[in-house]
């Protein structure tokens, strides 16, 4: 326990603002900069070595988005507590919001404008489920958990904003929060049969759902399966996406001189497909020291959950964690031809604002309950007076 | 049991990261090489660069058929996504109506996605400034200004140049050339036979492209076209023009050849059409029109009529009798009009008959039963051999397609084809050039060649350099029975002859020649006995073909001509004067006696000069 304090700071439950900016774990700061900063760099050269158009504009949504994580970072995490339930109404009522103005005409309209800002709720969903989740089983011990009558609520806290978002359709991020809900479920302490059962239950669903997908769908499946078989049509990004990644080599080509990406052959290099550049341009030691950065990081928010003290606390960090994992796993993955193209960016480094406001705004949580992990919550609320 | 499960997910995370450091370690290591070499593929291009196509010119170096800058639009509907989009903005600024626009979309479906189509060509300066600006709007379109084929011409050369035509997609093939957006082949006449002179060899260069086939930098490495070989013709377009001019709407064509050199100066068919209209699409009611023609505008009929030679054979069938010493020049046949063989009754063409003539007279006055009494003491293959001596009955490779080879009619041939023996009634036909035979206008014209130099001369549509010797061989022939047969070649063109040169103009050169009627029809006795109907009150397609053949000057030929028109009823009245005008031009050009723009004349070496010429 001594090392774990010496990494996780002192030890002391109230604290003043400059106790917890002190106590912020700065290394892990610098890290999610880091990894912002590789990303801007390949804006910069997707843009064909210049600032505009996306390099400048995703610098300064990082500089405001960057000061918001080190808020909700020195914010205490009863606070977020007390904020779970309402974070998750909030969210689900924003993407009712989106259905409806979709439906009224918009096509699969996934964001909302607020004012200068562009929400997609779908993105803060993912953290607002972690939160809501957490929150229910905060204060269930883990024999408790285990009821089945208790799943019920937590069932609903999943499902229902995930087929919201799956009808949008986003399968990527409906995908990922099934995921970071079923990884607290798993953390709350729920038989593991049920996890077997269930994945069972999803192999002998996949025929009937397979019906319920659309048509690009259903063809970025196909196409998974046999990308050379159309080599112009679905199938063309993966089979670019993997000449450049490919032909990257060890080292790379060298900034700025990735031909593929330079030439236009990958199609949304500079979102869902820009590992590829990275890939291409600095070989495999630049992917993998980019992998390297996602894994400290996330494995610093798991390591959050298991020193805390509160169950609150433990299932935020991890459920984050996890919720942040499965954005870097399935645009790796997707890019690589390991996983279905389903459209996931990869945070911090993708251009767009949301998923790095997302993986902001949970990394912040997660440095937030690493800074009270030592903070003994009641069990049935927040603690706050 | 918590951080049991939290271990697991650590677990579980750290086993994705693996597999994606792997997963990026076997393609870009283990699969790099592959892929690199991919990349490149994608990156690189090599593209051709067209070979400049050979000009035909003519014996003057004038243009027969040249290449002008063209400003066209092309479409490569890969890459214009929305084709029919595209068409709609692009036909505002180049003119497409409805009708073109389908036309268009008919030839999208039909050949693959990445070959371009020709929307539009033949482009002002203005027009396609407007199609270059309005690029970034029109995805798939390529502006290009290129070299396309012309034919300052015209119809008077048509059937001798041919036309292009874009490549049919059998013939692609792997041949990338052809896949260039607006590349033709030869489709007719010497640009199809000299298709592989005239195209030259396509240049490469390596260009980087994008995704959508965009050129971004050219590379190194670039290798020039070269450009097709010109080819230098011994036709001379003032003869063609001339020829064209004088045929006028009569189905003919006329052949002149060089007699010392064998170069064909003259190859006109006629009607004919304009190549150029082919050079930039033909419209279907212009090919329609083409096609219905009862007189068959693009056949070459110089080289793929076959027709009966009529009477100028029987210059060789004279030949072939003083040649066996059936005749002399003496010998004389009495002719009342008539020639009995068995139960059938050969007629001369003059009913009264010539009473009594000698070869020359024959010939003269084309006497048919002077050659009624030679055919039953001249074997039918002596006449065939003859013949062949002449150029007939063969083709003689001149170097275009479509050659016919005429038939020469003997023993073996009619044993071959038709399985029968040889009857002295035929020998009697083909001695009068009827029958089974057949030849060429330019068959023709070698035949008169021949039987003006003595010389084997062999027709060529190139210029030969003369070289300081004689050209040709010897014909296996008495240089005697070949004077005897000039001079009744002569007698045609005086008083009493049969095509006697009333166009003969003041200080024109005296041409000696033959005329000949070739019958469409066969003349019952029926009709023989009621009278023959005269050729003007038959239908057009019924009457006579009309012969001429021509040599000149007398004194020491030059010029040789073969005419034949279709259904022209009189050899004197109507293919004579088209040999006339033809030599006589053809002379005073030589002689500068019509001034070239500079231009030597350049004398005829002695040596060249006929043999067996009559002084």
């Amino acid at each position: 326990m001594r090392g774990a304090s010496r990494m996780f700071g002192p030890s002391r439950v109230n604290k003043s603002l400059w106790q917890r900016l002190r106590g912020l774990s700065w290394s892990m700061v610098l890290v999610n900069l880091a990894i912002a900063c590789i990303g801007f760099a390949i804006l910069y050269s997707v843009a064909g070595g210049s600032l505009d158009p996306w390099a400048s504009t995703q610098m300064k949504r990082f500089g405001i988005l960057f000061i918001a994580m080190i808020v909700i970072a020195v914010v205490d995490i009863r606070v977020w507590m007390a904020l779970s339930y309402p974070a998750w109404f909030t969210c689900l009522i924003m993407l009712l919001a989106v259905e409806i103005a979709g439906a009224v005409g918009m096509g699969g309209q996934r964001w909302l404008d607020i004012g200068p800002m562009r929400v997609q709720p779908s993105e803060l969903m993912k953290i607002a489920v972690v939160m809501a989740l957490a929150r229910y089983f905060h204060g269930r011990d883990f024999y408790q958990s285990r009821r089945l009558t208790s799943l019920i609520i937590p069932a609903m806290l999943i499902l229902i904003p995930a087929a919201l978002v799956v009808i949008q359709p986003d399968l990527g991020t409906g995908i990922t929060i099934v995921g970071g809900g079923v990884a607290i479920l798993f953390l709350a302490g729920l038989p593991a049969w049920i996890f077997w059962s269930a994945g069972i239950a999803v192999a002998a669903a996949v025929p009937i759902g397979w019906q319920f997908l659309h048509d690009y769908q259903k063809n970025r499946v196909l196409t998974f399966l046999n990308p050379e078989s159309d080599p112009l049509g679905a199938g063309y990004q993966i089979t670019q996406s993997k000449i450049a990644l490919g032909s990257g080599g060890l080292t790379g080509k060298g900034f700025l001189e990735g031909t593929q990406s330079q030439l236009n052959f990958l199609p949304e290099m500079k979102t869902d497909f820009i590992y590829t550049v990275l890939a291409e341009e600095f070989g495999l030691i630049g992917g993998l020291i980019l992998l390297s950065l996602y894994m400290v990081v996330l494995t610093y928010g798991l390591l959050t959950g298991i020193g805390s003290r509160s169950q609150y606390g433990r299932l935020l960090a991890v459920g984050l964690s996890c919720t942040l994992y499965f954005y870097v796993l399935i645009n790796v993955g997707m890019v690589m031809g390991l996983l279905p193209v389903v459209g996931v960016p990869l945070p911090m480094v993708s251009y767009g604002g949301s998923a790095m406001m997302t993986w902001l705004i949970a990394y912040g949580l997660i440095l937030s309950a690493a800074l009270h992990r030592h903070v003994n919550l009641a069990p049935k609320g927040s603690g706050l007076a | 049991m918590f951080s049991r499960r939290a271990f697991m997910i650590a677990g579980a995370q750290f086993l994705g990261f693996a597999a994606l450091g792997a997963r990026l370690y076997y393609l870009g290591v283990v699969q790099g090489d592959e892929y690199r070499v991919r990349a490149d593929k994608n990156r690189v291009s090599l593209r051709l660069i067209p070979p400049v196509r050979g000009r035909i010119l003519d014996a003057r170096g004038r243009d027969l058929a040249t290449n002008r800058q063209d400003f066209r639009v092309f479409l490569v509907p890969e890459q214009a996504g929305n084709v029919a989009l595209t068409l709609d903005r692009l036909g505002r600024i180049v003119q497409l109506d409805d009708r073109d626009t389908a036309r268009l979309m008919r030839q999208i479906k039909r050949q693959r996605r990445f070959l371009p189509v020709t929307v539009a060509q033949g482009l002002n300066w203005e027009t396609f400034s407007r199609v270059n600006v309005s690029i970034p709007e029109l995805p798939g379109v390529v502006p290009d200004s290129g070299m396309s084929r012309a034919y300052p011409a015209g119809p008077s050369v048509a059937h001798l140049v041919g036309y292009l035509s874009t490549a049919g997609e059998d013939e692609i093939g792997d041949n990338p050339l052809y896949q260039l957006p607006g590349f033709k082949i030869g489709r007719q006449g010497l640009e199809r036979q000299y298709e592989g002179r005239l195209r030259g060899t396509a240049g490469t260069r390596r260009v980087e492209v994008n995704s959508v086939g965009r050129e971004i930098r050219e590379l190194p490495g670039r290798q020039e076209a070269t450009p097709g070989e010109d080819i230098h013709l011994s036709i001379d377009l003032e003869l063609q023009n001339l020829a064209a001019e004088v045929m006028g709407e009569h189905s003919a064509g006329a052949v002149v050849i060089d007699v010392r050199t064998g170069e064909i100066v003259t190859l006109a068919s006629s009607p004919s059409f304009d190549p150029n209209d082919f050079a930039l699409g033909i419209s279907q009611a212009n090919w329609s029109a083409l096609m219905n023609d009862q007189r068959k505008p693009l056949l070459n009929k110089c080289l793929t009529g076959q027709y009966p030679p009529g009477s100028t054979f029987k210059s060789v069938v004279a030949l072939a009798a003083l040649e066996a010493g059936v005749i002399t020049e003496e010998t004389e046949f009495f002719c009342n009009g008539k020639h009995p063989l068995g139960d059938h009754v050969f007629h001369c063409h003059l009913r009264r008959g010539h009473g009594r003539v000698n070869v020359s007279q024959a010939l003269s006055k084309s006497c048919d039963v002077f050659f009624y009494n030679i055919a039953h003491k001249l074997d039918i293959d002596k006449i065939a051999e003859m013949a062949r001596h002449f150029g007939l009955g063969h083709t003689l490779d001149i170097g275009l397609e479509g050659e016919k080879p005429g038939l020469v009619p003997d023993r073996a041939w009619k044993r071959a084809v038709l399985g029968q023996r040889w009857n002295l009634g035929e020998t009697l036909n083909v001695s009068i050039g009827q029958g089974a035979m057949l030849t060429t206008p330019l068959q023709l014209a070698v035949m008169t060649a021949r039987l003006a130099s003595g010389r084997l001369v062999e027709p060529t549509l190139e210029q030969r350099a003369y070289g300081g010797d004689f050209m040709f061989g010897n014909l296996p022939v008495k240089p005697e029975n070949l004077a005897i047969v000039r001079r009744g070649l002569e007698m045609v063109t005086e008083v009493g002859g049969t095509a006697h040169d009333y166009s003969r103009g003041k200080g024109k050169a005296k041409l000696a020649g033959k005329t000949g009627t070739a019958q469409v029809r066969r003349i019952t006795r029926a009709e023989r006995v009621t009278g023959v109907i005269k050729n003007e009150d038959l239908p057009w397609e019924m009457r006579d073909h009309a012969l001429y053949i021509a040599y000149g000057p007398v004194e020491a030929p030059t010029y040789a001509a073969g005419i034949l028109v279709e259904h022209g009823s009189s050899g004197s009245k109507v293919a004579a004067p088209i040999a006339r005008a033809l030599i006589d031009r053809a002379i005073e050009l030589e002689n500068g006696t019509v001034p070239r723009e500079g231009e030597e004349v350049a004398s005829v070496p002695a040596m060249l000069r006929p043999q067996g010429e009559v002084s």
